[in-house]
């Protein structure tokens, strides 16, 4: 939006004032996450800029805090971290889709209560459902180990795996009803009338067409489990400690500039999978032609 | 009508509110191999029957017959029906190819057999070479086209057409025409083919259904329906008509005497009218001629004269109707009438239909 040669003095000021009130905006959701990068690099075991640091000394910074993060006091929680989220975004895809479709068809009732009830643990506070949830899960994990005779170490995994599931299911059910919306239901009326049964047109006709929205929101699913620290300390133990849980004791216990380098990989890891997943959607989305048709 | 029709309509209604009707008592038959259109005005209901017989909708009342068997029961994907959507509905995901085979894969056919059947599709509509383009990159003929033949590669004996040519210009559309009913004579598929364009219903079919407000006006071939039109809608809908206004005031054989504006006398082939009352005369603009050698003769006023070539189209005010009009070939003997001269034109009792008013 370049300024055309017409403006006034007052459009020629706010075009200035928007573009530096959005620089600002940016700064402060950014510089936050920034500021950490530099002092993981840190050689000392403080939560501050030395001055040797700001003066850009070689001795200032080392690697020492990236060996402490691949110690086995950070890999387990890594490795846990993900047993939990890959889980919990295969079953909140696998829910929130069905759920979309449902809740796209024209005869099912109460549609905007059901939609409601399944977006609400996006919007109630963590810390309430997170209670609610060890309420609701404490005898529901007894009840399987009693009667299936599983190891309480399953069983306090699938609580947080079924807790993240349901913390994910909104992410997948809003994306894909977005991508639902440009949907045309006649190509599911056509492929019936070729003789395909419902679950044959759903993976071949109505799944690659709302990919895109799946990834969209399988991604955010796995974000949130993967970031997720409230739910995990109200129903975890020692066994299911995720990145984030380590993260916070550290945070609290020991202070250590660890923390910072597992951040920073953190991030990177999070740019990486948000990239390579765009560009899968744009790649899936470019397949389906939409942007070509009419 | 044959012994054993290949799809029956018995007294179907359909209501999606369950308190107006859309669809009111249709019944129809249509044989196996037949070219049928349902040819009629927006919101008739057309779509509707369409998708009750492809299983996208169910019959509120009444059954729908295929090959004897009542498919009100049968879910979509087991009635093995071909069916062209007006939007054509390709898979945007897959190639033109990946789309005709789709319903060869569904049943289960081999790799071999499924190329072979996908390209003979395609070449019976001229597409050969587009087999490994997606739909995104072809025109909207051509996808017409491919949506032709997916209807067709599976050999369903039905094909269901919705308002398939309605996007087309012109000429591709008389193109298609040609095409669509070549192949329903190459295959002898049964084709039920829905359209508003009244000159598509007659070049295509073999008997066409004139739809308006949920039921069948009139089931015919596409000249009895022309010539001999059953009521005052049909005769509008189809073809150009003038009519005059009158009332019944007597019968003689098998013709009404009408009483029309200012006394005057006509006799019409008693189809539709009432034993008294108001009809409605409906006739055909050829068959109008100057001069008085028919046996209904009345004055005109020549209003406006078109030159059409092989004919001059004529507008005439006739007992009261300015928008009559008549077609005068164009042969040099004629002696042509001039604007605003007063004619006698004339025709005879069997082309004038009394219909219901
Ligand atoms: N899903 C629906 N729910 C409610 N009413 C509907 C629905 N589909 C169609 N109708 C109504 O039913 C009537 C007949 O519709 P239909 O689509 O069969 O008409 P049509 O003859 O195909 O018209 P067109 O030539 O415009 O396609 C219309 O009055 C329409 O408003
Ligand atoms: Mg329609």
């Amino acid at each position: 939006m370049a300024l055309p040669i017409y403006a006034s003095t007052g459009q020629k000021i706010w075009y200035y004032t928007f573009r530096v009130i959005c620089g600002l905006v940016f700064f402060y959701l950014i510089a936050p996450i920034f500021v950490i990068i530099p002092l993981s690099f840190n050689s000392g075991d403080y939560f501050t800029y030395t001055p040797e640091m700001l003066a850009l000394k070689k001795e200032a910074f080392s690697l020492q805090h990236y060996y402490s993060a691949f110690s086995d006091e950070w890999r387990i929680p890594l490795i846990n971290s993900f047993k939990i989220a890959i889980p919990a975004t295969i079953f909140s895809v696998t829910l929130g889709t069905l759920a979309a479709i449902g809740l796209t068809q024209s005869h099912v009732p109460f549609k905007k209560a059901i939609m409601a009830i399944l977006i609400s643990p996006m919007i109630v506070p963590l810390v309430v459902s997170g209670y609610g949830m060890t309420l609701f899960y404490a005898p529901l994990g007894n009840w399987f180990v009693n009667s299936f005779g599983m190891d309480e170490t399953s069983v306090r995994f699938l609580r947080v795996i079924f807790a993240h599931t349901v913390l994910g299911i909104p992410f997948v059910i809003i994306t894909v009803t977005a991508t639902l919306a440009s949907f045309d239901n006649s190509l599911t009326r056509a492929a019936a009338n070729m003789g395909a049964g419902p679950v044959r047109t759903f993976f071949k006709i109505q799944m690659p067409l709302i990919l895109p929205g799946m990834i969209s929101g399988g991604l955010f699913a796995f974000i949130t489990s993967f970031d997720e620290v409230v739910v995990v300390l109200f129903l975890g133990a020692a066994e299911t400690q995720t990145l984030p849980w380590q993260m916070f004791n550290g945070l609290r216990e020991q202070i250590s500039l660890t923390i910072l380098a597992v951040a920073t990989l953190l991030i990177v890891f999070s740019v990486l999978l948000l990239v390579t997943l765009e560009f899968l959607r744009r790649r899936s989305e470019r397949l389906r032609g939409v942007e070509m048709v009419q | 009508m044959g012994d054993n029709p290949y799809v029956i309509f018995d007294h179907v209604q359909k209501s999606y509110d369950g308190k107006t009707l859309v669809v009111k008592d249709l019944n129809l038959e249509i044989q196996k191999g037949e070219f049928l259109t349902m040819l009629g005005p927006s919101g008739s209901g057309k779509t509707t029957c369409l998708m009750m017989l492809a299983g996208f909708e169910t019959a509120t009342y009444g059954e729908i017959l295929l090959g004897g068997k009542a498919i009100n029961g049968i879910p979509p994907h087991k009635r093995g029906i071909g069916m062209v959507f007006q939007n054509y509905a390709l898979f945007p995901h897959m190639t033109v190819a990946e789309n005709l085979s789709f319903p060869l894969e569904v049943r289960g056919m081999s790799k071999a057999v499924r190329e072979e059947k996908v390209q003979k599709a395609l070449d019976m509509v001229r597409m050969g070479a587009f087999g490994g383009r997606r739909p995104a990159q072809m025109s909207g003929g051509q996808q017409q086209r491919i949506a032709v033949a997916r209807a067709l590669v599976f050999d369903a004996e039905l094909v269901l057409m919705d308002e398939p040519l309605g996007a087309l210009d012109k000429q591709l559309r008389e193109e298609m025409q040609y095409e669509i009913k070549h192949i329903h004579e190459n295959l002898g598929v049964t084709v039920v083919y829905v359209t508003h364009d009244q000159s598509e219903a007659l070049t295509m079919s073999d008997n066409i259904a004139v739809f308006n407000d949920g039921r069948i006006q009139q089931l015919a071939a596409p000249d009895v329906l022309y010539e001999q039109p059953d009521n005052a809608f049909v005769a509008q809908f189809i073809g150009e008509n003038n009519t005059l206004l009158g009332d019944v005031i007597g019968f003689e054989n098998n013709n009404a005497i009408v009483e029309a504006a200012g006394g005057i006398k006509l006799k019409a082939l008693k189809v539709a009218c009432g034993d008294s009352g108001q009809t409605q005369l409906s006739i055909r603009p050829e068959r109008v001629h100057l001069g008085a050698q028919d046996e209904n003769v009345v004055d005109a006023k020549v209003e406006e004269l078109i030159y059409l070539g092989d004919h001059i189209r004529t507008r005439l005010t006739v007992l009261g109707n300015s928008e009559f009009v008549m077609k005068i070939p164009n042969s040099t003997k004629q002696n042509m009438p001039t604007i605003g001269e007063t004619v006698q034109i004339s025709w005879n009792s069997e082309d004038c239909r009394a219909l219901d008013a």
